[in-house]
């Protein structure tokens, strides 16, 4: 659709003024996968409630603006092997990386942290050599 | 107070990921296809994202304590160190095979169907086992 830029650069714009919310309210680094690994390897047990609250805000949102919205198709492959393994590797990796693409992407980058470039630099990259292999070279996805 | 803010954030965050696109797995997928039918949304939504977020780290510079009183986050470490490097590797691996990041996984949870279920479980499930492989690597880098 030629107008996704535009709602790319509006979604972008309300992403950032979350993680400014977040940052200046209650002094912390919005990163999705911080936010759910601390719930579940009980590293953020004193805050868990918070964390809750927020996740609980990133779920109801999508579901009070689905009826108003173009298109609810994800697009997500149906095969299970492939949801799988992505879904380990995801977990596993922003779990040692100590961060997404929220956490080092949004909040790191702006912030110009090291980290946060080598992080997404790496990722990007790590991406886009797996859709070229699994799509264009095996056919898997 | 803090979980009002939490509340508010996490919403905007949810909103700015379904708006945006970030829960279309194409969307992300076709920004990492170079070779493919090339889609740059997500370099915007990184772009729009980065605008408010850079204003709140000047703002924090100019403040000691954060709007509930406690404190703000430390400058940020400049260890490029090898779970760092891995971890980033193996999730961007992943985030290409399925086209979803922790963020939207869980923005889609509600309307995308079983497969997001399946991917959410998958992806806790190497959340939990995550920490026993970072001692493993840290050993292993003492060893040396």
């Amino acid at each position: 659709m030629p107008m996704d830029w535009i709602w790319g650069l509006i979604g972008g714009a309300l992403i950032g003024t979350g993680g400014a919310v977040y940052l200046l309210g209650n002094g912390r680094i919005m990163g999705a996968s911080g936010i759910i690994g601390g719930l579940v390897d009980g590293s953020g047990r004193n805050t868990a409630v918070e964390r809750i609250v927020f996740l609980a805000g990133v779920v109801l949102l999508p579901v009070l603006l689905t009826p108003v919205y173009r298109s609810v198709d994800t697009h997500l492959t149906e095969n299970a092997l492939v949801l799988v393994a992505a879904g380990l590797l995801v977990g596993l990796g922003t779990r040692l990386a100590n961060g997404c693409t929220s956490g080092h992407g949004v909040c790191g980058m702006s912030r110009l942290s090291l980290r946060g470039f080598v992080a997404t630099l790496s990722y990007i990259l790590a991406g886009g050599l797996a859709v070229v292999l699994f799509r264009h070279v095996l056919g898997a996805i | 107070m803090r979980l009002l803010i939490a509340l508010l954030a996490g919403s905007l965050f949810g909103a700015g990921l379904f708006i945006s696109g970030m829960t279309d797995t194409a969307k992300v997928q076709g920004w990492l296809d170079i070779f493919g039918n090339w889609d740059p949304t997500l370099a915007f939504v990184m772009g729009g994202a980065m605008i408010p977020m850079a204003l709140a780290w000047l703002v924090r510079a100019r403040r000691a304590t954060a709007l509930t009183g406690g404190p703000l986050p430390p400058p940020p470490s400049r260890r490029i160190d090898r779970p760092l490097i891995l971890g980033s590797v193996l999730f961007g691996i992943g985030w290409g095979l399925a086209g979803l990041c922790p963020g939207p996984a869980i923005a889609s949870l509600s309307y995308g169907g079983a497969g997001h279920w399946l991917f959410l479980a998958a992806m806790l499930t190497g959340m939990a086992v995550a920490p026993q492989l970072r001692s493993r690597l840290d050993r292993a880098v003492a060893a040396e």
